[in-house]
């Protein structure tokens, strides 16, 4: 156990937080302290440090509980606004996932695809409390002999409903460039030929993992900010890869660590969570989650003052190597480079672009701030941190998306 | 001054140079950013004019003499500011930087109908769907 001048627990920073007397500020605000007064100070002064992003984020989805009819039905086949929804758990359960597009949808057959409807846009509509027309078909059982069901429902009128992402908050993401000689359309957004422009995704200083990139607060039970409403960290996300290369300060130089979240979406708005339409790739959810970071120490502080200019991204070319799966990377580029607009790539100035949003980043990370400050939002131990080290090697590149 | 407009024109009219006659007849400077003439339809051109260059009202005049529509063009360009998330997705494609990011600080995308050309190359880039033209 390592020595620190400051340590804090868990329940001493709830209580202030109680009694409204936590000292609560944002990732970004956060820098400019430890820099002045250094991490000691920074813990001592801080209690918890809020951090926000907000992007499409693909693994994504809600499970829904519509509530039996007369006479109960036990769907095998359900559409929600002619989205398919995976209905294989028991009668009336089914799960939305955020990818799924319209039955109809003509997909890449005119291609590049528009995907105009999908998964997503059915979360946001009945977050919004808009009426999704659901249609279940079932093969009728002696207990459950209809085998048709057609309704309106909305959220409220839901027996339940939870949004639960298996696979969100990427701890950074590839800078995307094109070095084909076609226009490419990927998730990373339509990508022109001979590299002419950057995309990546991350809300870079702001995003929850690069301010705690050892997750030493981090795991089970973390109480959230996700889609408007509460939510919880109940899992590390799938393809969680801790494993992968790290620069000094701890902070991964590829795609790394992932969450697996889960929330009441009755309480979620539709501000943040919102369907996304991928030009000739497919329909997903842009969602809006912010981890509070408690600084139990000055390692934490430390780990919070991370700014744009220490934070790398790689920069990898989705019109050959990413769908070969080759693992060239054609360099590191600063957020603070990715956020000026523009970046240098063999001698050429290309426009770089964010697919995630900085405005409701901050937004998010302000209002979690504010919940904690008013003594609305209590810290969740974790009863288990997220792992830090892989069962078996793992490549020093990504090409999961 | 240079002024963006769309000119509809009503399908019995097709076959007429109105372009040609705007320019010869009326010395007005006509930049055609974006046309779509086809027969027995209406047809529809984003144009650019130079204010103060020909006899500009004349020129108006015989446009609506001989039943030319005149609109301009920032009513036929629909941004929906509610869906916006400020992704900032389509200020690669957009060829004018009517869609932009001025301020590197707060990263707010800010539409500038002035330097907008309706090439729609925005529309499908768009996650969110906030971008609409109507150019039917």
């Amino acid at each position: 156990m390592a020595n620190f001048q400051v340590n804090k627990t868990y329940q001493e920073i709830n209580e202030k937080i109680k009694q409204g007397k936590a000292v609560v500020v944002t990732a970004e605000e956060i820098i400019d302290i430890v820099r002045r007064k250094g991490e000691v100070a920074a813990a001592r002064e801080v209690d918890v440090v809020t951090t926000g992003t907000f992007s499409p984020m693909c693994s994504s989805g809600a499970f829904l509980n519509f509530g039996h009819a007369k006479p109960p039905i036990k769907a095998s086949a359900v559409k929600l606004n002619n989205v398919p929804a995976y209905a294989g758990l028991a009668a009336v359960d089914v799960y939305i996932g955020a990818t799924e597009p319209a039955a109809d949808d003509p997909l890449n057959k005119v291609y590049p695809g528009e995907f105009k409807y999908g998964g997503g846009h059915v979360i946001q509509d009945l977050v919004a409390g808009r009426t999704v027309h659901l249609v279940a078909d079932a093969y009728g059982t002696d207990c459950y002999p209809n085998k048709r069901l057609e309704k309106d429902i909305t959220l409220k009128d839901l027996p339940n409903a939870v949004l639960c992402n298996p696979r969100n908050c990427y701890q950074n993401y590839n800078c995307a460039v094109n070095l084909s000689n076609r226009t490419i359309y990927t998730y990373m957004g339509p990508l022109k030929p001979r590299a002419a422009n950057a995309n990546y995704c991350t809300a870079g200083e702001l995003s929850p993992l690069f301010n705690d990139p050892y997750y030493r607060t981090i795991g089970i039970g973390t109480r959230i900010f996700l889609g408007g409403g509460v939510g919880y960290v109940v899992f590390p996300g799938t393809q969680h890869h801790p494993g992968r290369p790290r620069g000094e300060n701890g902070v991964p130089l590829a795609p790394a660590g992932t969450l697996m979240v889960l929330g009441d979406m009755k309480k979620m708005s539709p501000r943040f969570l919102v369907g996304v339409s991928l030009l000739g790739y497919g329909c997903s959810l842009a969602v809006g989650l912010g981890v509070p970071i408690p600084l139990l120490n000055e390692e934490m502080a430390r780990f919070c003052g991370v700014a744009d200019e220490d934070i790398f991204a790689p920069i990898v070319d989705y019109g050959t190597d990413y769908p070969a799966g080759t693992g060239r990377i054609l360099g590191q580029v600063s957020y603070a480079t990715l956020k000026s607009g523009k970046m240098i790539l063999d001698g050429n100035e290309i426009v770089t672009v964010p697919l995630s949003s900085l405005v409701r980043a901050r937004e998010i990370a302000l209002l979690l701030k504010e919940w904690i400050e008013q003594g609305r939002f209590l810290l969740g131990e974790p009863v288990e941190l997220l792992p830090t080290g892989e069962e078996k090697p793992v490549p020093s590149f990504s090409h999961e998306s | 001054m240079q002024k963006k407009v769309v000119l509809n024109f009503p399908p019995h009219l097709i076959d007429q140079p109105i372009t040609y006659r705007l320019i010869k007849d009326f010395g007005l400077v006509v930049n055609i950013l974006r046309a779509r003439i086809s027969p027995r339809e209406w047809g529809r051109m984003v144009v650019e004019l130079a204010e103060d260059g020909g006899r500009w009202q004349d020129a108006m005049d015989f446009l609506a003499d001989t039943g030319v529509e005149v609109e301009p063009l920032a009513r036929e360009v629909l941004r929906h500011e509610e869906r916006c998330i400020h992704c900032t997705a389509c200020v690669s494609p957009c060829p004018t930087k009517a869609l932009d990011v001025p301020d590197r600080q707060t990263m707010t995308v800010v539409f500038d109908r002035e330097r907008c050309i309706a090439c729609e190359l925005c529309l499908k880039v768009c996650p969110y769907q906030a971008m609409e033209i109507l150019f039917e």
